[in-house]
């Protein structure tokens, strides 16, 4: 099977490659015939790439510790739960796995397009085959993962050798958050390729019109989707395995994964200017191109362990290749941009400071600064060590007190924003709009000062959440009422029914009150508190209203691991409540260790509690105690992002009702609050 | 003209404020690294400041004392004496021939006074899969936000 994985591969590189050169030659001679041949050839890559994936999986289930890959990420005892995760667990798989989420992306445009648009995909399938030819040479001749174990013979020969077990799979990873978390991020990240194709696509072939933009957004949305939900995975998973407290620590790893969320983030708001206007051409291009290169970057981040010492992965070869890439596609986006900029000219320009157009621009702006402050936090360590010999690193405190305050600004344009007018915004629309939120935002907060509430930036934050909250329910709120007058059909009714007519716009409203719940969890950070202790069995600790008693410690054997545990009585009120088990995991094959840590999760506090070891002196075990407010709301408000995402993504209803003598709107300015005739419009706002 | 200055002083007081508040941060954090070969050649106020310093754990070095854990790192060759006096237990990776960052100040006798510590397990760390969230080492030292 790993014969048969590793000739897929081979052929599927070559399928890139003729569909790569190919489809340049099909583009300048446009003959039907090669047009068809290179968008075939394009699918067959797609589809030798499964064929591989699914033989390096086959040996996984099949035990086949004949091949390197296997038996450094696997074991007998590894559930099958594990083994589909041990796919992506290493250099090698990871990058094929790159390579099967692009194919799948890829696949589906190639299918979904196959008979339309046929000037603009030649160009599409071009760009996307070039970047599988990329991951292709990567998967085939540097980081291949079919390589076979092998081992020096009492000859000094190299020769094949089989293993009668696997060191087995990371015990970090052997958490059910990485089996979904990496899938999540990766196509987030391959995603990115698809509207990066039809944005170059677009630009080298000058085709006409906003049509990209269109087309793309569906895929750019899928693609935001998923790193929005890998992100928030990601940081779960470090909140509930690696036992430190926290889910976010500014680690390269981490901010790799940002980036490109930033500046899709970014795209997603920037393309409405176009597609409304026809403003920011240049931008969006620019955006797009970004968004994919640090999708690549991240990739190349993570893999080459260029930043930092320590966290770095495997060091392997592959860090010049990922920068030659890198390279290549600026040069190549540079050019195109060059050769065709005068196709993206903007046909207005900005009217107000107070319009919709502005608050996207300073949308763009402080998602944009943002993501050069990460960016160059993260690379810091490299460039100072370039430019003064010094290797100087950057932490936390420079990333928090640049992102929270550009993310509170963020915050408040995110309820201010979609509420100003296109062009122009009236005086009396802004009282309007905005009177009773931002009363509900003030009295929110001077009511949470009065119960000594003092942190200044979750108190800043608390406000703009309610400000924001309520600009959104007030929307629904109004646009409904217009529904109920006509219909008579019930409240909740009549908000489905809203968002139906115009998924895109309300689906936009509950992703931002998705972003609300991040923020108002976000903000529980500055209350965090921690107490730890070695104790004696009896012994107990107060951390909050709670009373821990360390009632005893018991170890048990499983199939591929070893806890131990320590039985945690908790208190509330010095009423006895629940019991938590803490424990430490001792893996038997790599003799590492994992933490597990115990969560009693609350939409008021965490406590999170964790078995750190022994004492050094005493020998005691220590119990780590953490309460953390608010942080469920974290991972609630990712399920609502996504959520208003897929409501987004849905076509919309068409209107049942007409409205007699109803005015057909054009070009309504689409801030207001819906008057009666735009909620029958098939709308994008 | 009028609109145009308009935002141009709203990009620019967004920038300026937002760039200040990055310089801030960077002078609260901005900690050098060096590698044991380096920590001799340094002098004046170089000596002094906060750095991190990584290296291997040399085997039998690891000497828990009260209050204390010492053990010595090695690189290229130089040994540095290291006194973790942080409060957090080390890591679990953190054993003979792991390699190790330390974090903290050269001491005047020549110690390295470390408040923080991360390990890296010696025989075999691959990426954390899809590389996401920082889990490649476990670490005494996180900083939330």
């Amino acid at each position: 099977m790993d014969v048969f994985g590793s000739f897929a591969l081979i052929l599927a590189f070559v399928c890139a490659a003729y569909a790569f050169a190919g489809g340049i030659a099909a583009i300048v001679t446009r003959h039907p015939l090669l047009i068809k041949s290179t968008r075939q050839a394009g699918i067959a890559t797609c589809c030798l790439i499964f064929l591989a994936t699914f033989s390096l999986e086959y040996l996984f289930f099949t035990d086949n510790f004949s091949v390197a890959y296997v038996v450094s990420h696997s074991n007998r005892d590894l559930s099958t739960f594990y083994k589909v995760a041990a796919l992506w667990s290493g250099m090698e798989g990871s990058l094929l796995f790159w390579s099967l989420l692009l194919a799948v992306y890829v696949f589906s445009v190639l299918i979904a397009y196959r008979n339309k648009n046929g000037e603009l995909m030649p160009y599409v399938g071009m760009v996307m085959a070039g970047v599988q030819l990329f991951f292709l040479t990567l998967n085939n001749f540097v980081e291949s993962p079919f390589k076979a174990l092998g081992a020096p013979g009492a000859d000094g020969i190299m020769n094949f050798v089989a293993r009668s077990d696997g060191n087995g799979l990371n015990p970090l990873l052997q958490y059910p958050e990485m089996v979904i978390h990496p899938p999540n991020l990766y196509s987030g990240y391959t995603g990115f390729t698809i509207p990066f194709a039809f944005a170059l696509g677009a630009l080298l072939a000058r085709y006409p019109g906003e049509k990209w933009i269109h087309l793309t957004r569906k895929w750019t949305m899928i693609a935001w989707m998923f790193q929005s939900a890998g992100i928030v995975l990601g940081a779960h998973w470090a909140y509930a395995v690696l036992g430190w407290g926290g889910y976010w620590g500014w680690d390269p790893v981490e901010n790799a994964s940002l980036l490109p969320w930033l500046t899709g983030t970014a795209f997603l708001h920037s393309v409405m200017m176009q597609e409304k206007r026809g403003m920011m051409k240049v931008w969006n291009v620019w955006l797009v191109f970004c968004t994919f290169l640090l999708c690549i970057l991240g990739t190349f981040l993570t893999r080459s362990g260029v930043v930092s010492s320590v966290h770095a992965f495997a060091q392997s070869n592959i860090g010049p290749w990922f920068l030659g890439f890198i390279g290549f596609v600026l040069v190549v986006c540079l050019g195109a941009y060059l050769k065709n900029r005068d196709y993206l000219k903007s046909e207005n320009q900005l009217d107000s400071v107070i319009s919709r157009e502005s608050s996207f621009l300073f949308n763009n702006l402080v998602l944009l600064v943002l993501c050069i402050a990460v960016l160059s936090g993260t690379l810091f360590p490299v460039f100072s060590e370039w430019f003064t010999g010094d290797r100087i690193s950057v932490g936390a405190p420079f990333f928090n007190k640049v992102n929270i305050s550009a993310g509170l600004l963020l915050l408040f344009m995110t309820g201010v924003g979609p509420l100003l007018a296109w062009r122009k915004t009236s005086t009396e629309s802004m009282k309007r709009n905005f009177g009773w939120p931002l009363a509900a935002g003030l009295l929110t907060g001077a009511i949470a000062f009065g119960f000594g509430f003092r942190a200044f930036y979750s108190l800043i934050c608390l406000i703009l959440c309610m400000f924001v909250a309520a600009t959104i329910v007030l929307e629904f709120y109004r646009g409904s009422k217009v529904i109920r007058a006509r219909s008579g059909a019930s409240f909740a009714a009549c908000v489905i029914d809203l968002t139906m007519r115009n998924t895109r716009r309300y689906g936009g409203y509950i992703v931002h009150v998705g972003m609300v719940f991040v923020f108002i969890g976000l903000s529980g950070a500055a209350f965090n508190r921690d107490v730890q202790k070695g104790m004696q069995i009896g012994q107990s600790m107060q951390i909050g209203p709670y009373t821990l008693v360390l009632q005893g410690a018991d170890s048990k054997p499983e199939k591929n691991y070893t806890a131990q545990r320590m039985l945690v009585e908790v208190l509330r009120d010095n009423k006895p409540m629940m019991m938590m088990f803490p424990e430490k995991r001792r893996f038997v094959t790599n003799q590492e260790n994992g933490t597990m840590v115990a969560i009693y999760s609350t939409l008021k506090e965490d406590l999170y509690v964790v078995f750190a070891g022994e004492d050094p002196e005493t020998n005691l075990p220590v119990i780590h105690a953490f309460l953390n407010p608010l942080v469920k709301w974290i991972w609630f408000g990712g399920v609502v992002v996504v959520f208003g995402t897929i409501v987004a993504l849905l076509p919309n209803r068409r209107a049942v009702l007409v409205l007699a003598g109803a005015p057909q709107p054009t070009a309504h300015p689409a801030g207001h609050p819906l008057p009666s005739s735009v909620t029958l419009r098939e709308g994008h706002d | 003209m009028k609109k145009q200055a308009k935002f141009g002083v709203g990009i620019s007081v967004i920038v300026i404020s937002l760039g200040f508040l990055a310089w801030l941060g960077y002078g609260e954090s901005k900690t050098y690294y060096h590698t044991i070969a380096e920590l001799s050649t340094l002098n004046g106020s170089a000596r002094t400041q906060r750095m991190r310093v990584g290296g291997t754990v040399e085997p039998g070095s690891i000497r828990r004392l009260s209050g204390r854990v010492d053990f010595v790192l090695e690189g290229e060759g130089k040994k540095l004496p290291v006194s973790y006096i942080g409060s957090d237990p080390l890591p679990d990776t953190f054993v003979d021939k792991s390699q190790a960052l330390v974090e903290g100040r050269p001491a005047s006798d020549g110690r390295f006074v470390a408040e923080h510590v991360q390990a890296k397990c010696a025989s075999k760390y691959e990426a954390a899969p899809g590389g996401t969230n920082g889990a490649a080492t476990s670490s005494t030292q996180q900083s939330s936000m």
